[in-house]
Parts: structure tokens; C-alpha cells; sequence
């Protein structure tokens, strides 16, 4: 079992450095689906099945596929692929990549600061879940509804078509 | 009576008070009756004092204590007043005088919108005086002599729209300045050495510790003096009362003639036990007044304007008390003080009714016949000038001038050279006033006048024309009369001069050829003018005659010399120097926020990923603090 | 399935995960990579969420990753939505085309 997470984590790993890496979108987020599918299988592994399968639902099959579509939607053409190629440089990643490797060392170091111990991860079921969920965090969720309410809202108010018209003549 | 001594300066100021708080509110009326009213208060104030003095039987000074100005380690000036026949005659001159002229003002300034303004600053100027001449210790004497200067400045520089005028009031202010420092190192080294400025007291103290001509009286004499020159406008300081004519004519009258410009000659009356202390001092102050009363008339005579040809003659009449007060004729000094106030106060309202009546016209050039059309103007001004000619017998400045001309012989400190000197004067005095009275008010007209002077205005010069004929009348000589009211008066104060033996016999005799002199000048001027243009034409236009006409038009060239000699490497020094270290103190502030800003803005790219970078950076750092710390 | 584990190699690959989506997001230009990269980041967050709940055996950290999804599926829809717009108005989907707030 602690082959396979380890199995899991290098792939997500390798996958997760391949979706910031390529050029093309498509391919990007081909690979972003991988390394969610990857990371599902460590939640399952870690007892979570909710949650791997919330991740393979919403993450890996309703964002992703949101990207997907606008992507799509933009049909950018092959001069975007020259340019992004462009864009990213050898020279472009010097700076980020050492502020990356800083964050991870401190991570790593905050981590092993507080030592290691060895459990055995526990299934905790759908049940348990539902019932904590609408037990004790009944306030999130209702909290959380009403984030999507808004985000519904405020995502179809900015995706209109006609919005950008208003827009350019109040601001141009 | 006498103990309402402190109103006569109060008076004035409260004037000043009222009308610098709320003048621009007030209806012209009000402000003409504060401004005027309160100088004419002060004036009956002063007759009343004067006259208790005169008939009660109080000693020879009195002393009225206000407070205790300051304390500073056992020297504490105080604000008192004292009274004595100086003073007595100082503070009536300044309070008529003054008052005959806010009265004038009032007509004179109607027009013009600084109205409350003009009588605010003439108020301070009389109270600021009025402390002067009252002082009874050097420090509160200096109060009253830098208070009457910035009043000087103030109202040179009245209509300060015009660059001109301010420039004028600038230059008066800095020049007396040079002065002032001289006068208040005079103060220290008096203070220094005899350990008080109580002019009684310092006086006192300064007879017994100092023997006659030894260093520090005549140094400190010699400071006094300077002082005393700036303000009166003598050499070398006397650049500028010629452009301080730019004020209104009310304002030279009564500074410029009548009192200001006499504050020198009063210091030195004063102080003169110390000026006896040191006789080289005196003699200079002798030999000052008569180069400076030659010079001056020599410019009068080539003038133009007729306000700078009065200018030049107050400079030329002080010096005549400049040169009695180096022969030790302190009484004589002062009786020529009172006359040529009397007169040259209405000469320059007379000049100032002539050119409010000409539209603003100075040039006597363009001006002539007035004679028929402002009689009263012409016939006061005739009088005033005859004053100033001392035209014999019947003019005050007769029996003044020619005290001083006989006495700058007959005097021990006097001298032959002294004497010379003095009847030339006279003789230039005549020239230059009957050319400008000839000019103005005799032949063709060139102009017709706008308006005619009011009311106020005629009382005011037919008032001082009276004082200009019966002034001279309380001192006579012996020759005709031997009256000697005045220089009784002020027996107490100031001592009788001393008459050289052997030189008194010839007091009649000299007192003919002055008399000569005086009508001998009129004469001139009318033939030149008259009867001889055509030679006078070729006078003036010869080469000689040219270079000595712009010589004399400016003013000997003291004005040049000083611009080359002072400003101009002052005024490079300043444009080298202009970014000195201390300079680059207050640049270096603002050049680092300029920096900073400039290196700060250089952030707000407004590119996203810039700040995400930011954000990610700063969260690394304070993760990173948190890690280590 | 049950596996034994020090839990801190989780919370190490949440880490790296995180890393690797913030580099993304400083490195690319393109709009959609830098929302990608935030989701990644996001998606790390959450996982290391799932590692600690796992540790202390309770359903809390899939409750919060849960709402950390909820979260993260609102702000896409109206990111994606503004991107639309950024790309109607500027033609392009470079980042540094929004310059307008420049100091």
C-alpha cells in the first residue's frame, strides 16, 4: 500500500510539472486530469473516499472541463502555440523557480519540525461525513451555497456577450 | 497738567490701533476724524503740558515713569518719559505740525482707496516719533528711532503696486540701516564702558570717568554719528531722500522734512556732552554738514522734479544744523530745526496741492503761470521759500539761518572756511528755490489745472505760512532787537555756544553781506530766467556746463559709486553662493523624496504577474521569519 | 485500505504541489495558465487538508476540503467569465496587456 502511494505522488508530481511546462492548453490540462486522478487515488488511499470521489466529479470533471471549454471557445490558432513557446524561456524561470525551491524548504522544514508519526489511516465513510457536515458545519454549507449562488450569478452577468458592449462604451 | 505727559504718544497710537483693527470698515469721515483727531488730541495734549512747565515752578526736567521695560542682570531700561525744554519744543513741533498735516491728508488722500491705511501708518509714525523725542534712556530711544524708520518704509512704499516705490522704500530702509548698526554699536560701547544708557545718568558718568578726546568718546561719538547721519540724510548716507520723494507728498512733508530726518540732529543735541568730550568728533560733524549743504545744493539746482529739489534742500538745510551743532551752537541747531520744519513742511504741500492740481505732473518744466490760477497755493509757497531763502527781516528763516552762518565764524569751534561754506549755501538755497518758484508759478502757463485745492488743504498752508513768518520772531539778534526767548528756553538744556574773542565785532557786518547774499540769489535766478534765457541756453549746453549738469542731476554720483563699490560684488557673492551647503541641506529633502518616489513607482509595473511575484515573495519571507524566529 | 505512513511525506507532497503551482502561476503569460496554476495550488492545499484529517481520524479535513472545492468551482466559473472579457477587450490572452493601473 505504501508503494502505491508513493507510486500515486510521483506521478502527480511529474504530471503537475508537465501542465505548467507545456505550450499547447490542451495538452496542459490533459495532464492537469492525470494529476488529479493521481492525487484521487492518494485521498482514497488515505481513507477518504468522498473526497477522491468529489475529486474526480468536480475537480477533474466539471473545472477542468470548464477550461477545457473556454479554451475551446477562444480557438486562439497556431500562431498562439509559437507564442506561448516564446514566452516561456529558459531565463523566465530562474527567479521563480528559486522562490519555489525557498517555499519548499521552509515547507519541508515547518513539516519535519513536528516530527513524524506513523499512523494507520482509518476509512472514514460517506456517512460520518454527512452527518458531521450537517451537524456541526451546517453554517459552511449554507455559507457555501451562497457562495455559489453568487458565483452563479456573477459569472453569468460577466459572460455575457452583449456586457462587453456597455462595457467599452463606459470605459473607452 | 503735567502728568497727562503720557497721553501725548498714546494718543497717536491708539489712532493707529483703531484704524489698523477696522479702518477698511469705516466711512472716510470716521477714519479722517480718528486719524487727524487723534495727532490734534496730542497736539492741545502737548500745548497744556508745555504750558504747565513754562509758568509752574517744577525744575528744568520732569520725569514720568511708565514701567519696567525689561530686566536683564542689573540693567533694567525703563518706559519713562522725560520733559524737558527740548523735549518741550520737540514734541510741539512734531504735534502741530504733525496735526496741521493730517489735516491736509485729509483733503490731499480722499482718493485714494489705502485711505484708513495712510492714516494708520501717519498715526504710528507720530506716536513712534513722539517716543523718540521722549525717551529718557538710549534703549527706549532706540525703539522710537527703528519704529519711525519702518513707518518710513512703510509709507515710502505706500502705493507699493509700483515696483518703483517699493525700491525707493527698500533703499531708504537699508541705508538707514548701515546707520542704525553704527548707533547701536555706539549704544554697546556706552554701555560697556559706563555701565548705563539713562541719558542723564550716561552724560554724567561720561564728564567724570572720560577726559576730553581721549578714545572712547570719540568713537562712541562717532557711531552716534553715523546713526545720526543715515537718518538725517547726510554724507555719506544720503542716497536716499532723493528717491524716497516717490511716497505721497503728505508723507514727505512730515517725514521727510519736518521731523524723521531731524531725529540725527536731535540725538546729537542730546548727547552732545559727549560730542564736547571729543572736538575732533565735532569738528567732523561741522565739516560734514557744510560739504553735505554745499552738495546738496549744487544737485537742487539742476533738478527737474519739484519734490527732489525740495529733497535736496531738507538734505542741504540739515546739513546747516549738521554744521551749528559741529560749532557748538546747539541752540541755534535746533531753532533751525523748528523753522525749517515749519517751512519745509508747507513747501511740500504746497508741492503736493500743485501736482494733485496738474494730474500727478512733477516735471517743473512743463508747469509755469500758476500764479493766477491757485493764488493761495502761490502765496503760501512764496512765503515758505522766502523762509527757506531767508529772505531778511520779515521770514522766520532769516533770523534761523543766519544765527547759524554767523555763528559758524564767530564761534570757538567755528572757522572762516566754515563760514564760506555756509553763506555759498545760502546763496545756492536762494538760486535753486527761486528757479523752482520762478518755474512753477511765474510765466507763461503750459497747463491748466483739474481741480482746485480744497478747504483742509488751504488751512493747512495758510497756517504753516503764518509760522514761517512769526516763528523766527522769538530770537533776534543783537543787531535788531536782542531777543533771546529761544535759546533762554533752552538755557537748561543746551548751553550757549561759545564766541570766540575778537570775532564778535564783526557780527553786524557780516549779518549785511548774508542779507545781500539772500536777495543777491533771487536777483540771479530772475535775470537768468528772464531776462537772459538765451545765455542760460548756452550754459547749459557747453561741455562743461553739460558735464556739470549730469554730475549734479545725480547726485554727485554717489548712487554709482555705491552700486559699483557695495551691490554689485554683494550681489555676485549672492549668485555664486546661490547653492551653498545649507542650500543643499533643504534640496537634498526634497531630492530624496523625488528619488524615492521615482524608485517606488518604478514597481507599479501593473502587470499581474509582477505582483503576484511580490506577494508570493513577501509570504516566503514572513514564512521564512516565522521558521527562523 | 489502510496504510501506514508518516503522515509528513503528505503534507511533503502538498508542499511540492504548491510549489510547483506557484512557479507556475510567477512563470506563465497566458491568463488560463496562471488560473490553472491557481487551481493546482489550490488543489495542494486541499490535500494537505485530507492528509491531516487522516491523521487525527476525523471527517474534518474532508469537510474543509470540500468546501475548498465548493470554493474553487465558484471561482473558476467567474474567473473564466472575466477571462472571456479580458480576451474580448484586449484581443489577446497576455497578462501583460492589463498594464492600464501602471504608476
Amino acid at each position: 500500500m505504501n508503494a502505491l502511494f508513493y507510486i500515486s505522488a510521483i506521478v502527480a508530481v511529474i504530471s503537475t510539472l508537465l501542465v505548467i511546462t507545456r505550450a499547447n492548453a490542451v495538452h496542459a490540462l490533459l495532464y492537469l486530469i492525470v494529476s488529479l486522478l493521481s492525487i484521487s487515488l492518494i485521498f482514497y488511499l488515505f481513507g477518504a473516499p468522498l473526497a477522491a470521489i468529489l475529486e474526480v466529479i468536480i475537480y477533474a470533471g466539471a473545472i477542468v472541463v470548464l477550461f477545457v471549454f473556454v479554451v475551446m471557445m477562444l480557438n486562439m490558432g497556431p500562431q498562439t502555440l509559437v507564442q506561448e513557446q516564446q514566452w516561456v524561456r529558459r531565463r523566465v524561470w530562474l527567479g521563480p523557480s528559486i522562490l519555489g525551491a525557498i517555499l519548499l524548504a521552509e515547507l519541508i522544514y515547518i513539516t519535519m519540525a513536528g516530527g513524524g508519526h506513523t499512523t494507520t489511516a482509518r476509512v472514514i465513510g460517506i456517512k460520518a461525513v454527512g452527518l458531521t457536515l450537517f451537524g456541526s458545519y451546517l453554517l459552511g454549507v449554507e455559507l457555501a451555497s451562497l457562495l455559489l449562488l453568487a458565483g452563479l450569478i456573477g459569472a453569468y452577468h460577466l459572460g455575457r456577450r452583449k456586457f462587453h458592449r456597455t462595457v467599452s462604451r463606459g470605459t473607452s | 497738567m503735567i502728568q497727562w505727559l503720557w497721553i501725548i504718544p498714546v494718543l497717536p497710537f491708539t489712532g493707529f490701533l483703531l484704524l489698523a483693527l477696522s479702518g477698511a470698515r469705516l466711512p472716510r469721515r470716521l477714519v479722517a476724524v480718528v486719524g487727524a483727531g487723534s495727532v490734534g488730541l496730542s497736539a492741545m495734549a502737548a500745548l497744556m503740558v508745555a504750558l504747565d512747565f513754562l509758568t509752574g515752578t517744577s525744575p528744568h526736567a520732569y520725569k514720568q515713569t511708565l514701567w519696567v521695560w525689561w530686566r536683564v542682570d542689573g540693567f533694567q531700561p525703563a518706559v519713562t518719559l522725560y520733559l524737558d525744554s527740548l523735549s518741550v519744543v520737540m514734541i510741539l513741533v512734531i504735534t502741530v505740525v504733525g496735526f496741521l498735516i493730517h489735516l491736509y491728508s485729509t483733503e490731499f488722500m480722499i482718493g485714494d482707496s489705502g485711505y484708513s491705511r495712510f492714516f494708520a501708518y501717519m498715526n504710528l509714525f507720530v506716536g513712534f516719533m513722539l517716543i523718540l523725542v521722549l525717551a529718557d534712556n538710549l534703549v527706549f530711544l532706540y525703539l522710537g528711532w527703528e519704529g519711525v524708520g519702518l513707518c518710513s518704509y512703510l509709507l515710502i512704499g505706500f502705493w507699493y503696486k509700483e515696483p518703483r516705490n517699493g525700491y525707493a522704500a527698500r533703499k531708504a530702509f537699508v541705508v538707514t540701516r548701515i546707520g542704525d548698526t553704527a548707533m547701536a554699536v555706539g549704544l554697546f560701547l556706552l554701555f560697556n564702558q559706563l555701565g548705563t544708557l539713562h541719558i542723564q545718568d550716561l552724560m554724567m558718568r561720561a564728564q567724570q570717568t572720560w577726559p576730553s578726546g581721549s578714545i572712547y568718546p570719540v568713537a562712541a561719538a562717532l557711531l552716534l554719528l553715523g546713526g545720526a547721519a543715515g537718518k538725517s540724510a547726510q554724507l555719506p548716507l544720503q542716497t536716499w531722500l532723493p528717491d524716497a520723494m516717490a511716497g505721497p507728498s503728505p508723507v514727505s512733508a512730515l517725514i521727510h522734512a519736518a521731523t524723521m530726518v531731524t531725529a540725527g540732529v536731535y540725538l546729537i543735541a542730546r548727547t552732545h556732552v559727549l560730542f564736547t568730550l571729543a572736538p575732533k568728533v565735532m569738528a567732523l560733524v561741522a565739516i560734514l554738514g557744510a560739504v553735505t549743504l554745499l552738495l546738496a545744493g549744487f544737485s537742487g539746482l539742476v533738478q527737474r522734479d519739484i519734490k527732489r529739489v525740495l529733497a535736496y534742500s531738507t538734505i542741504s538745510q540739515i546739513g546747516y544744523m549738521f554744521l551749528a551743532l559741529g560749532v557748538g551752537a546747539w541752540a541755534a541747531a535746533i531753532f533751525h530745526f523748528m523753522v525749517h520744519a515749519f517751512f519745509k513742511a508747507l513747501l511740500f504741500l504746497g508741492a503736493g496741492a500743485v501736482i494733485q492740481a496738474l494730474d500727478e505732473e512733477h516735471d517743473m518744466f512743463k508747469m509755469g503761470g500758476l500764479r493766477q490760477q491757485m493764488p493761495v497755493t502761490f502765496w503760501t509757497f512764496l512765503i515758505g521759500s522766502s523762509s527757506l531763502s531767508a529772505i531778511p527781516l520779515i521770514t522766520a528763516g532769516f533770523y534761523s539761518k543766519d544765527q547759524i552762518i554767523w555763528l559758524a565764524y564767530s564761534s570757538v569751534f567755528g572757522s572762516g572756511w566754515l563760514w564760506a561754506a555756509a553763506l555759498a549755501g545760502a546763496l545756492l538755497t536762494s538760486l535753486y528755490t527761486f528757479r523752482l518758484v520762478f518755474r512753477v508759478f511765474f510765466g507763461s502757463p503750459r497747463s491748466q489745472i483739474k481741480h482746485h485745492p480744497g478747504p483742509a488743504i488751504k488751512i493747512s498752508l495758510v497756517v504753516l505760512a503764518i509760522f514761517s513768518i512769526a516763528g523766527g520772531f522769538i530770537e533776534l539778534p543783537k543787531s535788531l532787537g536782542n531777543l533771546h526767548l529761544f535759546s533762554d528756553f533752552l538755557q537748561s538744556t543746551l548751553p550757549s555756544p561759545l564766541v570766540a574773542k575778537g570775532r564778535g565785532a564783526l557780527e553786524t557786518m557780516f549779518e549785511i553781506i548774508s542779507m545781500a547774499v539772500s536777495l543777491g540769489g533771487v536777483f540771479l535766478v530772475y535775470l537768468f530766467i528772464f531776462r537772459m534765457p538765451r545765455l542760460t541756453q548756452r550754459l547749459a549746453q557747453s561741455s562743461m556746463g553739460a558735464f556739470l549738469y549730469k554730475f549734479w542731476f545725480g547726485g554727485w554720483g554717489f548712487d554709482t559709486f555705491y552700486d559699483h563699490l557695495i551691490t554689485r560684488p554683494y550681489v555676485w557673492v549672492a549668485r555664486v553662493n546661490r547653492h551653498d551647503f545649507i542650500d543643499g541641506l533643504f534640496t537634498a529633502v526634497a531630492w530624496i523624496n523625488r528619488t524615492g518616489y521615482r524608485t517606488i513607482r518604478r514597481t507599479q509595473t501593473g502587470r499581474l504577474r509582477g505582483y503576484a511575484m511580490g506577494i508570493a515573495a513577501g509570504a516566503i519571507l514572513i514564512i521564512g521569519m516565522a521558521v527562523l524566529l | 485500505m489502510m496504510i501506514s505512513l508518516p503522515m509528513t511525506h503528505g503534507l511533503i507532497l502538498a508542499g511540492i504541489l504548491f510549489a510547483l503551482g506557484l512557479v507556475g502561476v510567477l512563470v506563465r503569460r497566458n491568463i488560463i495558465f496562471m488560473l490553472l496554476s491557481i487551481e493546482i495550488m489550490l488543489n495542494a492545499s486541499g490535500l494537505a487538508f485530507i492528509t491531516a484529517g487522516a491523521q487525527r481520524g476525523d471527517p474534518d479535513g474532508q469537510i474543509m476540503f470540500l468546501f475548498i472545492l465548493t470554493m474553487a468551482a465558484a471561482e473558476v466559473s467567474v474567473g473564466l467569465a472575466l477571462i472571456l472579457q479580458f480576451y474580448h477587450r484586449f484581443k489577446t490572452l497576455d497578462a501583460d496587456a492589463a498594464d492600464r493601473m501602471r504608476g
